[in-house]
C-alpha cells in the first residue's frame, strides 16, 4: 500500500504512481469537501445574503460623471460644511460620490432603513471608499461607475476614508455620510 | 566549446557539485540577502511611523519607504533567492551541472541592473507610487524599465534552469523521475514564467505611456495583468516554500515522501489554478461582475487551496512517519517532542509550516472571499494576512535552509551559533504577534499605506476605536522583535559567507558548533527501513494509519479554519445591505 520508503531528495524509480495511504486518502477527501463548502457559500451568498459587491457597473468618462455629480448637487443641496456641499437626495434615488485628490464631494445625507444606489468614481486616479466605522470598502476608479444598492441600518455620522494610495495628501482625503433616523 | 565541467564531491551528501553552478547559486544568495537587508531596515522605520505614539517618518518620506520596503522584499530578496534554488536544484541536487553559465551571469547582471534602477529611482523619490504603482499614477520611466529589465533576467533564469534539467536528463545524472523537490522546483519555474510573463505584458505598456508612446491605459486593466504578477510572484514563493519543506524535512530528521502520486498531483494543482489569485485584488472593484470575481478568486473551485492543504498534511506527516521510521514510535506526538528543536533548519521549517498554514492560509482563504472581501479590502488585514504567508511562511522557510546551505554551498560554519538557534524563535514570535495584532487593527477599519490615522490633518476627525492605538503599539512590537530577527539572520549569513570558519572536512557522529547536526549526525534510515516500513503499516489501526499525530494536527487547523471562515460571514452580515 506504500512507496518504497525514500525521501524528497532522492530520485524515485520505477512506477511511483501507486495507491495513496487510507489515513491520506481520507484528509484528501474532507479537504475536497471542505473547498466544496468554501466555494457553495459565495452562490449562497448572492441568493441569500444582503452583502453582494455585484452593484450596476458601468464605463463613464470623468467629465461626464462630475457632471452627473453637480446636477445632483444643484437638485437636493440642503447646505454645506467647510465648502463641500451636503445633499439629501429622496429615498430610492441614485446618489453619486465623486473622489479625487484628495477629496470626497459631496457629502451625503441619507435616511436610515431606505434604500438608494450609491455611484462612486474617480476624477483623477485611483482612489478607495472606505466607510468609517462601519468597514464597507469598494474600489474607486477613474473611467468606472460602480452603482450599489445600499441601505444604512443605522443612524449617525460616519466618515469616508480614502484606502488606496493616491498621493502624498492621501491621508487627508476623508468625506462624510450622515444618516438619520427615520422619524 | 565550453570547458568541461568541474565538480567537487559533497562529504555530506555525496552529490557531485560542478562549481560554476555553486558560484551562480552563491551570488544570487548573496544579493537575495542585501535586499533583505535594505527590506529590513524599511520595515523598522514603517513600524514605527505607524505606531501613533512615536510617528516617525513624515508623509512624503513614510510612502517612499513603504514603496522601497515592498519592492526589496517582495520582488528583489525573494526572486533573486529563488534563482539561487533554481541554480542549486537544477545542478547540485541531481548531480547536474550548469549548461548555459555565460547566459546565467548575463541574467543575473541585467537582474542586478534592474534592481539598482529601481532602487535608485525609489529612494531619490522619482518614483513614488508604492510597489502597485498604479496608473494613472507616474513614476520615472527608468523606474519601470528596471522592472522590465529585472523581470527579463529571471525569465533567463528559468529558461537555464529547464535547459539543465533537460541535459541531466539527456546525461543521466540521475536515474529514474526527478527527486519531488526538484519537482516542486520545476512547478516554482512554471509559474514564474507565467508570472513574469504577465510582468512583461503589463510593465512594457506602462513603460512606453511614462514616455508617451502610448496615451492611455485602463487603470482597471491594469489592476488585473499587474496582479497576475504581484500575486502570482507570491505563488512562485509557495511552491518554492514546499519545496523547501520537504528538502528541510528530509535533511533534518529524514522525512519521507508519503505518496509521490499525492504529492505531485498537488504541485501540479498550484500549475493548472494558482495564477487565478490576480482576482483577490478586484474582489471589490467596478470592472469585473460576480462571476468573473467568483470562479476566479476561488482558483476555479478552490483547487489550489486543496494543494495546499494537501501539502499540509503530507508535509508534517512525512516527517512523522520518517521519525518513526528512525524509532520515535512512542504515543501521538513524541516524534515531535523529540525532534531536533535547537537545530535552526528544523525549527525554522516548522514554524513556517505552522505560521503559513494557521494563520497565512486561514486568513488568506477567508479575506479572498467575495463577499467577506468588503469588510477587508484595503485594511491592515491584507498586510496582516500576506505577512503570514510571505514572511512568517516563506521567508522564514528561505532562513531555515540558509543555515543549511552556508555549510553545503558556502563551505563555510554557520557564524554566531548560539544566536543562529534561538533566532528561528525570535523571528518567529516576533511575526505571530505582528500578523495577528495587525489583523485584529484591520477588523476595526484601520487602513493599510496610510501614514496618519489620527487625521490630524483632514478637514473631518475621525475618531477611531480606542483600542486601536493600543493594537498598534502591539504591532510595532511584534514588528521589531520579527525586524530583530532579522536582522540577527542577515547578520549571521553576512558573516559566515565572508568572514566565516571553514567547514573542513564534516566528520560524521561528531557535533560541531556552526554545522547543523541534520549534517553532522544525518537521519539517515537504516538498513532495514523497509521492513520497519512494513511493520508500521501492519500495526497501524484506525484511521490514524502509520502518522495519527499528524491527523490530529490536520484536524485542529480544520476546526480553526471553519471557525474563522463562519464568524467572518457572521460579522459580515452585520453590516448595511449592499448589492
Amino acid at each position: 500500500m506504500h512507496t518504497e520508503t525514500h525521501t524528497g531528495l532522492e530520485a524515485p524509480k520505477g512506477v511511483w504512481w501507486k495507491p495513496a495511504h487510507p489515513t491520506e486518502k481520507l484528509w484528501v477527501g474532507i479537504a475536497f469537501a471542505w473547498c466544496m463548502v468554501l466555494f457553495a457559500m459565495m452562490p449562497l451568498w448572492h441568493w441569500k445574503g444582503g452583502q453582494n459587491p455585484s452593484g450596476v457597473r458601468r464605463r463613464v468618462e470623468p467629465a461626464a460623471y462630475y457632471k452627473r455629480v453637480n446636477e445632483m448637487i444643484a437638485a437636493y443641496k440642503v447646505g454645506d460644511d467647510r465648502g463641500v456641499p451636503i445633499v439629501a437626495p429622496p429615498p430610492g434615488s441614485d446618489i453619486y460620490l465623486a473622489a479625487m485628490t484628495y477629496q470626497w464631494s459631496p457629502i451625503l445625507k441619507l435616511k436610515k432603513g431606505a434604500q438608494y444606489t450609491l455611484h462612486l468614481s474617480s476624477l483623477d486616479v485611483v482612489h478607495g471608499f472606505s466607510l468609517y466605522p462601519i468597514n464597507i470598502n469598494f474600489m474607486v476608479l477613474p473611467g468606472y461607475d460602480y452603482g450599489l444598492r445600499v441601505t444604512p441600518n443605522e443612524s449617525g455620522d460616519f466618515r469616508i476614508i480614502c484606502n488606496e494610495f493616491c498621493g502624498i495628501g492621501h491621508h487627508t482625503m476623508v468625506g462624510r455620510v450622515i444618516v438619520e433616523d427615520d422619524q | 566549446m565550453t570547458a568541461p565541467a568541474v565538480f567537487r564531491t559533497c562529504d555530506v551528501t555525496g552529490l557531485k557539485v560542478e562549481r560554476k553552478a555553486e558560484l551562480l547559486t552563491r551570488v544570487n544568495a548573496v544579493v537575495s540577502v542585501v535586499a533583505l537587508l535594505i527590506g529590513a531596515v524599511a520595515a523598522v522605520l514603517l513600524v514605527l511611523t505607524r505606531w501613533q505614539a512615536v510617528h516617525l517618518l513624515p508623509a512624503d518620506w513614510f510612502y517612499r519607504i513603504l514603496g522601497v520596503h515592498g519592492m526589496s522584499m517582495l520582488i528583489f530578496f525573494i526572486i533573486f533567492f529563488e534563482m539561487a534554488v533554481l541554480h542549486f536544484a537544477s545542478t547540485a541536487l541531481i548531480n547536474a551541472r550548469c549548461v548555459a553559465p555565460k547566459t546565467s551571469w548575463f541574467a543575473f547582471g541585467l537582474m542586478l541592473l534592474g534592481m539598482v534602477m529601481v532602487e535608485y529611482l525609489m529612494w531619490a523619490g522619482k518614483a513614488d507610487v508604492l510597489f502597485t504603482s498604479y496608473v494613472p499614477l507616474r513614476a520615472d520611466s527608468n523606474f519601470y524599465l528596471g522592472i522590465i529589465f529585472f523581470a527579463v533576467g529571471a525569465l533567463v533564469v528559468t529558461g537555464v534552469f529547464f535547459a539543465n534539467l533537460v541535459v541531466a536528463k539527456r546525461e543521466r545524472t540521475y536515474e529514474g523521475s526527478l527527486p519531488l523537490v526538484v519537482y516542486g522546483a520545476v512547478t516554482a519555474a512554471i509559474i514564474a514564467v507565467i508570472t513574469l510573463l504577465h510582468g512583461a505584458i503589463i510593465y512594457v505598456p506602462t513603460w512606453l505611456w511614462s514616455i508617451g508612446v502610448i496615451k492611455h491605459i485602463d487603470p482597471e486593466v491594469y489592476r488585473m495583468i499587474w496582479w497576475a504578477l504581484g500575486h502570482s510572484s507570491q505563488q512562485i514563493n509557495v511552491a518554492a516554500m514546499v519545496a523547501i519543506w520537504y528538502m528541510m524535512g528530509a535533511l533534518t530528521i529524514g522525512a519521507v515522501v508519503l505518496n509521490e502520486k499525492i504529492s505531485r498531483s498537488a504541485f501540479v494543482l498550484y500549475i493548472l489554478f494558482i495564477s487565478m489569485a490576480s482576482a483577490h485584488h478586484l474582489l471589490v472593484d467596478p470592472g469585473m461582475g460576480p462571476a468573473w470575481k467568483v470562479v476566479n478568486t476561488s482558483y476555479f473551485m478552490y483547487m489550489a487551496v486543496l494543494a495546499s492543504m494537501i501539502h499540509g498534511f503530507t508535509v508534517p506527516a512525512g516527517m512523522e512517519l520518517g521519525m518513526r521510521l528512525r524509532g520515535y514510535t512512542k504515543g501521538l506526538f513524541d516524534w515531535l517532542r523529540r525532534a531536533p528543536w535547537g537545530d535552526p533548519g528544523f525549527s525554522a521549517n516548522t514554524f513556517s509550516i505552522i505560521l503559513f498554514g494557521f494563520i497565512g492560509g486561514i486568513t488568506g482563504v477567508t479575506i479572498g472571499t467575495e463577499q467577506i472581501n468588503i469588510i477587508v479590502h484595503n485594511t491592515l488585514r491584507v498586510p496582516g494576512h500576506f505577512h503570514a504567508t510571505v514572511v512568517a511562511g516563506t521567508a522564514l522557510a528561505f532562513m531555515g535552509a540558509t543555515y543549511y546551505l552556508i555549510p553545503l554551498v558556502f563551505r563555510k560554519k554557520v557564524a554566531f551559533w548560539p544566536l543562529a538557534k534561538i533566532q528561528p524563535y525570535i523571528f518567529a514570535i516576533g511575526m505571530t504577534i505582528f500578523t495577528l495584532s495587525m489583523t485584529f487593527a484591520g477588523s476595526f477599519g484601520v487602513p493599510r499605506r496610510h501614514w496618519d490615522i489620527t487625521f490630524s490633518q483632514a478637514p473631518y476627525d475621525v475618531q477611531m476605536n480606542p483600542a486601536v492605538d493600543v493594537i498598534l503599539a502591539v504591532v510595532a512590537f511584534g514588528g521589531l522583535l520579527a525586524a530583530t530577527g532579522a536582522l540577527i539572520f542577515i547578520a549571521i549569513a553576512v558573516v559566515s559567507v565572508f568572514f566565516g570558519e571553514s567547514v573542513g572536512t564534516i566528520v560524521r557522529g561528531t557535533a560541531v558548533a556552526g554545522i547543523p547536526q541534520g549534517l553532522t549526525n544525518p537521519p539517515l534510515h537504516s538498513a532495514d527501513v523497509h521492513e520497519r516500513s512494513a511493520k508500521l503499516h501492519a500495526e497501524a489501526k484506525g484511521i490514524g494509519g502509520t502518522t495519527p499525530g499528524t491527523l490530529v494536527l490536520v484536524f485542529v487547523f480544520l476546526a480553526a479554519f471553519m471557525l474563522y471562515f463562519f464568524v467572518n460571514w457572521k460579522a459580515l452580515s452585520f453590516i448595511w445591505k449592499v448589492g
